[in-house]
């Protein structure tokens, strides 16, 4: 391990002489270097200016209700968006999200309601059926090879329709005072919701799994490039296979909350919830293209959305503005990455660099005949 | 020099974020909200929450609570979601309650699901009132009915058998399902039919939910799988001008009637060219009226929401609570041929 | 050095060989599958084919999936996809309705031209970003979806466009038939046979599905990428405005909610006619008979029996299904050449 190499790029404060500098180029820069200037960052900054314009600005915002309605909105965002994470970050999508949660909506209400099963009960079943879809949108991208838009555009009409065709359009609203209260409740008197202590829980479970765990670097590898990872020992399918399953668990979950939440089992529950959670999951700082993204981004990024719809709502605004804004932040996000590559590959293209193809042939190497 | 492309690049991206967040801040500047309470001041705040936005049913019955909220010099505002959906109707209950107003008018979606959206918002102070479409007696201070339930479902059921000759088969083409006073009035039409029209067979109930494009391709749907249909009720006004604009290109115009519950602007043009004969409702915007009176006396303290409670109403007059805290309107009215110019709305 | 092929030229005469080639083709299959499907619903109830309204209706209403499925196609050849064409068909038929409320005596001709511009100038948007950013055209046109939506509920309003805004003669149009055929219907097939033609011989339509094949290699072959990608999204935006003001002829009353939805029906179509997600392969014919099965198939559930509330679980089984024969033929073709390349390799 060479250590002569780069104590270059002069970083400020690395520790003098004595001390080895770090060869790897990724860790020279001094941690709150490593820490505060990524994507990450940028939306947690974005974040606290957006909620402290909103609690000055804002009418009402500064209220005991905000957060607790905020919370309990955007609660089925959060939960969804962990796994989705870790689906995005190997370089796949799952659009079939929010039909797993319409889907475990009605099972919990129809099993409730028609086959007499408790709620929890019926909560086991509906993320047992999570798990079932997620698996089978996971086998047909892993080991029959196709491609995750195509399949869960598919699966996405498919647990929809079975959803709607289970209950058609009645709904059943016929759920236990005690449920439908758990899942308001607040803890103690604060006024964020009960419901966060689960999403908690599960939260620190996939950063566990992502940034310090063998699988998590796994994750990244296939992002980065899949066949590259399988030779490096990464079992690709069976890490997609299981990523698609907990994205099928962690969806149903997210129903049994929204059905109690609302009080109300439809078919139609969450239509177009995926988009949302796409959308904070890239705003939150994932590459679509596969291979970076930190969870603690996509949080922020989730949070941020809420409270950008509440505020906006607060002021009066119509369900519409509030998505062009989210529509927008999501274009903007996206292309600001390739903005700023543009804009990094514009100072060095002044300094002479060409891409691969453009540069003249060395005339000195020896080629073979 | 990758480290210092990567400096830039972070460094741009933080002020690129935070010129985004000036930019929604700059959104935020620019709107035109005005439900905010200020909390002092006697403006009585009344906010309008119909099923759903887009409805000129609700247009209607708005304009007629934004006027008399203006008589009597409080504040007005209409929100809702598009679709007529529950869970999409507590949002606007939530943000109600968060921006304290002091009375929330709506029709609900569905009896129970918005329930306990409600109570939070009552118990921070906000007075509720439902109106067209009722929610579970306990979750609210007052309903405003238009009518009695038997006696729009027994005007629809008169009007239908009227006109196939109390005999042959027909069907109901219904707002959303799980909409609390369509389904009233269906099950009353159903003991009504049994009752007093027994040659008559409902073959079929078809949900058009509110929605347009949906009313219109179920319409299709009716005739073409019941070839022996002679009727159609259609108890919503979305369902019947779709259906009406169905049947009137098609060949089954004049063969398959239809009537129900429709306002006079829509129905106009069809009640003319004879694909409708007659058709039933009442004056939405003084159901709207009605309801922005009876939310304000609530407010002052005038009435609790008992039974016997008298109010005034503006130029309605004086009104009282009947039973299960229900204000009722009047009676149903059949519009035809000879008096719908007669009417804008 | 051995003259053998990897794979020998057919020995059959060329009539026999297209005859082959086209009754194995997908849109055949597809189009039996219809066939077979009309001829059912027909048998349970003979007005679903023989009466007047519905012939008229089995041909009218697929018209505008038709439309959209042919836009949707030509993005998904060169490997992207457009998801904001529902918006656009919403914003595009308001448009309509407005431009008739404010100027009563306009040409429905030009009506139709105006949807037709406005909808390219949406798809425009949405090339460009693609095209130059080089971001996923999933996520562009999800970002589009919703502003184009914002965009038309903000203008909107909670007004609504009705039929009685809309002058007698457009609103006949929804139903006009010549010779029987609906007049939408005619003008969407003529939109198809266009599209299909270009697609099929014009160099840019063909270079279409070099692009959807291999990018790199298109883009170091010298195609203009990025030009060929703007033209795509231009028309699915184009065809799509064109749907919009379909749109308003037929229903009429054109309300917030119009064409919600319709973009993930209009990449169901396209699959299941054939057009490989990946891109580089597949017609708009197939695309086209897609469409028409799927809305036949929403028209024919309440009449076989099944409530129509199980369709989207059918088109959902119909499109897995279909990427999943492609992929098992697919396979196949490749085991079968990998077999000829080791035979021919232990021949020579």
């Amino acid at each position: 391990m060479s250590t002569t190499l780069t104590s270059a790029s002069g970083a400020p404060g690395a520790p003098g002489a004595a001390a080895p500098a770090r060869s790897y180029p990724a860790y020279s820069q001094p941690l709150w270097r490593r820490w505060l200037l990524t994507r990450e960052f940028a939306v947690i900054a974005l974040l606290v200016i957006v909620l402290a314009w909103s609690n000055l600005n804002v009418p009402s915002f500064d209220g005991p209700l905000t957060m607790y309605f905020l919370f309990l909105d955007i609660t089925p965002i959060l939960l969804i968006a962990l796994p989705m994470t870790l689906v995005i970050i190997t370089g796949e999508i799952d659009l079939s999200v929010a039909s797993v949660v319409g889907l475990s909506s009605v099972l919990v209400g129809q099993l409730h309601h028609d086959a007499g099963l408790s709620i929890p009960v019926a909560g086991l079943v509906a993320i047992l059926v999570g798990a079932v879809c997620g698996a089978f949108n996971g086998f047909l991208v892993s080991y029959v090879g196709l491609p995750s838009l195509a399949v869960t555009i598919g699966t996405l009409a498919l647990y929809r329709g079975i959803a709607v065709g289970l209950l058609g359009t009645t709904a059943v609203t016929d759920f236990p005072e005690h449920w439908t209260q758990l899942a308001q409740q607040r803890i103690g008197g604060s006024s964020y919701p009960v419901v966060l202590i689960p999403f908690a829980v599960l939260a620190i479970a996939f950063v566990l799994l992502l940034h310090f765990s063998p699988f998590g670097r796994g994750v990244f590898e296939i992002g980065l490039n899949d066949e590259a990872a399988h030779f490096s020992g990464v079992n690709v399918e069976l890490t997609k296979f299981w990523l698609f399953m907990l994205s099928g668990a962690v969806s149903a979950f997210a129903g049994i909350y929204y059905t109690l939440r609302y009080g109300s089992a439809r078919g139609d529950n969450a239509t177009g919830m995926e988009l949302q959670v796409i959308a904070a999951v890239l705003l939150g700082g994932v590459s679509i293209f596969g291979g970076r993204g930190a969870l603690h981004g996509v949080i922020a990024g989730v949070v941020l959305i809420g409270v950008i719809s509440s505020a906006m709502r607060l002021e009066g605004q119509t369900v519409n503005v509030i998505n062009i804004v989210i529509g927008a932040l999501l274009v903007l996000s996206v292309i600001s990455t390739s903005l700023l590559s543009w804009a990094s590959g514009l100072t060095s293209r002044g300094r002479g660099r060409r891409p691969p193809w453009r540069r003249q042939p060395d005339v000195t190497s020896t080629t073979t005949t | 020099m990758k480290l210092r492309n990567r400096r830039i690049t972070a460094i741009a991206a933080v002020t690129l974020a935070a010129s985004l967040g000036l930019t929604a801040c700059g959104n935020n500047d620019s709107s035109s909200g005005s439900s905010g309470s200020d909390g002092s001041g006697g403006d009585v705040s009344v906010t309008f929450l119909p099923k759903n936005l887009g409805n000129p049913y609700f247009d209607t019955s708005d304009a007629g609570g934004k006027k008399a909220v203006a008589e009597f010099g409080g504040k007005f505002d209409e929100v809702g979601p598009d679709s007529a959906t529950p869970d999409a109707q507590v949002p606007f209950i939530n943000t109600a309650a968060q921006q304290g107003v002091n009375a929330l008018v709506l029709s609900a979606d569905d009896p129970k699901a918005i329930c306990d959206a409600v109570k939070t918002a009552r118990d921070a102070g906000t007075k509720v009132v439902t109106f067209d479409s009722d929610t579970s007696p306990e979750c609210r201070d007052l309903f405003i009915n238009q009518a009695t339930a038997e006696g729009i479902a027994k005007v629809e059921v008169d009007m239908v058998a009227k006109e196939i000759g109390d005999a042959g088969q027909i069907a109901i083409l219904s707002a959303a399902a799980n909409a609390t006073n369509q389904n009233a009035w269906i099950d009353l039409m159903k003991k009504d039919l049994a009752a007093d029209h027994p040659k008559i067979q409902l073959v079929d109930v078809a949900y058009g939910n509110d929605d347009d494009q949906t009313s219109f391709d179920k319409t299709a749907a009716l005739v073409q799988a019941h070839p022996d249909l002679k009727g159609i009720i259609s108890p919503t006004t979305v369902g019947i001008a779709a259906a009406a604009r169905y049947l009137s290109t098609s060949q089954y115009k004049g063969k398959v009637a239809l009537t129900g519950l429709g306002t006079p602007n829509q129905m106009r043009e069809y009640v003319k060219d004879g694909t409708v004969n007659e058709f039933a409702l009442w004056n939405p915007e003084d159901l709207g009226y009605l309801a922005a009176y009876a939310a304000k006396a609530l407010v002052d303290g005038t009435i609790t929401g008992k039974e016997g409670d008298k109010f005034d109403a503006g130029k309605l007059g004086s009104y009282s609570v009947g039973a299960d805290g229900t204000v009722l309107l009047g009676d149903p009215f059949v519009f035809d041929k000879s008096n719908i110019d007669k009417f804008n709305f | 050095m051995s003259t053998t092929l990897l794979v020998e030229p057919s020995a059959m005469s060329p009539a026999r060989r297209v005859a082959g080639a086209v009754l194995r083709s997908r849109e055949i299959a597809v189009a039996a599958v219809l066939v077979a499907l009309i001829l059912l619903t027909t048998l349970k109830n003979p007005s679903f084919l023989l009466s007047a309204d519905g012939w008229r209706d089995l041909l009218l209403t697929p018209s505008l999936l038709l439309l959209l499925a042919i836009g949707q196609t030509v993005v998904i050849v060169t490997r992207n996809v457009d998801l904001s064409v529902g918006s656009t068909l919403g914003l595009t038929a308001y448009l309509t309705g407005k431009l008739f409320v404010a100027h009563p005596g306009l040409p429905i001709l030009a009506v139709f031209v105006i949807g037709l511009l406005f909808g390219a100038v949406l798809g425009m948007v949405n090339g460009l970003l693609v095209s130059l950013f080089k971001v996923p055209a999933l996520v562009i046109t999800l970002g589009t979806l919703y502003i184009y939506r914002g965009i038309f509920l903000t203008w909107a309003g909670s007004s609504r466009i009705n039929a009685s805004d809309l002058p007698e003669s457009f609103n006949r149009l929804g139903s006009q038939q010549i010779l029987t055929i609906p007049v939408l219907t005619i003008i969407a097939a003529v939109v198809l046979a266009g599209v299909g033609y270009y697609l099929h011989t014009a160099r840019s339509g063909r270079e279409l599905y070099a692009i959807g094949s291999d990018p790199e290699a298109a883009q170091l072959y010298g195609l203009p990428v990025r030009r060929r990608i703007l033209a795509a999204f231009v028309i699915s935006g184009a065809v799509a405005g064109l749907a919009g003001v379909f749109y308003a002829a037929r229903y009429g009353t054109v309300s917030s909610g119009a064409g919600y939805g319709m973009e993930l029906q209009a990449v169901g179509a396209a699959v299941i006619g054939g057009v490989a997600i990946f891109g580089g392969s597949g017609t708009v014919w197939g695309a086209a008979i897609g469409a028409f099965l799927l809305v036949t198939i929403n028209r024919a559930l309440p009449i076989v029996g099944i409530s129509d509330f199980w369709q989207q679980a059918v088109v959902g089984a119909l499109i897995i299904a279909a990427i999943v024969l492609d992929r098992v033929l697919a396979a196949r073709q490749e085991r079968r050449l990998v077999a000829a390349r080791e035979e021919a390799r232990s021949h020579a």
